[in-house]
């Protein structure tokens, strides 16, 4: 089973490193661009095959290591292979 | 007074701080190797800057869960005394001993300069050698020092006087130009309810002989022996 995890920061938390994206793309002539908020894209294989057990061990992945809740949520996908 | 120095993969601060903690306590500092299970008895733990890990996923993630940090967090919990330095402070905050986190730096920069530092806080076993208000200079030297952490969070360490140190000017004025790296509310530097454990970006240790510019880090080491 493969687990497809996205990390985004939250709402309200600064995001200078979206910011200077949005600066590029202005500068490359990308009008109209009103916000850019960057994360991370996290691909994880799994050797379980019960569903519920793979989503209950990959949140207590996201909240013990992927993700740091102070500034960040996530969010998850599984994947039958 | 014995001292341990915690090394993980990446970090390259030890010999500085070992330096100044053999200097200050007379006895040479015990460098601890990250996978190792247990901490030699200690009166003082540092965790020094670098990088370790290479900063992977977030800068003192992946250091946070080696195998040396949890006898680490077991004895910062028992009351033996925790300094965190640049990656040791992120390192900490991801333990979960201190809250928040530190984030890229607001101008997306790397910053190595002097910093000054107004003393907010001299109840602290780091701090009693230090005036109330007092300005220190020390050096900078990160990518990601901006602390964060939500408003309650905030106003609960400043209620608690547990913002030890503050990004000020060298008069003492704490202003947006002299905060460093964008960190709210200028923070440099905080503590756990206690004053046992203290993590902050600035780097007491290179600021701690005459050749080095400064020595008012010098006293934050000497403060740990004046009990």
């Amino acid at each position: 089973m493969k687990a497809r995890i996205r990390i985004t920061l939250k709402n309200g938390v600064l995001d200078p490193q979206g910011k200077a994206i949005q600066n590029a793309l202005g500068s490359l002539g990308f009008a109209g661009v009103s916000d850019v908020r960057q994360g991370k894209y996290i691909e994880i294989d799994l050797a379980a095959t019960d569903e519920a057990a793979a989503r209950a061990e990959v949140d207590r992945m996201c909240r013990e290591l992927l993700a740091n809740t102070v500034i960040e949520d996530y969010a998850f996908e599984l994947a039958k292979p | 007074m014995k001292t341990s120095v915690i090394v993980f993969p990446g970090t390259n601060r030890e010999r500085d701080v070992a330096d100044v903690l053999a200097a200050v306590t007379g006895s040479p500092a015990q460098i601890v190797w990250h996978g190792d299970s247990e901490v030699p008895q200690s009166d003082l733990i540092v965790l020094p800057g670098g990088f370790s890990f290479g900063d992977y996923l977030r800068c003192g993630a992946m250091a946070a869960h080696s195998p040396i940090m949890r006898d680490v967090v077991a004895k910062a919990k028992a009351g033996v005394p925790v300094l965190g330095i640049c990656n040791g402070f992120q390192i900490l905050c991801e333990t979960g001993l201190l809250p928040g986190i530190l984030q890229r730096n607001a101008s997306l920069k790397f910053i190595c300069k002097d910093v000054w530092l107004k003393v907010e806080n001299t109840q602290t076993q780091y701090t009693r050698r230090y005036n109330q208000g007092e300005v220190a200079r020390m050096i900078c030297a990160h990518g990601d020092g901006n602390y964060f952490a939500d408003p309650s969070t905030l106003d609960r360490l400043e209620g608690d006087g547990r913002v030890v140190f503050r990004y000020c000017d060298p008069k003492g004025n704490v202003t947006a130009e002299a905060n460093a790296n964008g960190a709210q509310r200028n923070i440099a530097g905080i503590a756990d309810p206690t004053g046992r454990i203290l993590g902050m970006m600035p780097h007491p240790e290179n600021a701690a002989e005459p050749m080095l510019g400064s020595v008012d880090g010098r006293k934050l080491f000497e403060s740990l022996l004046a009990a």
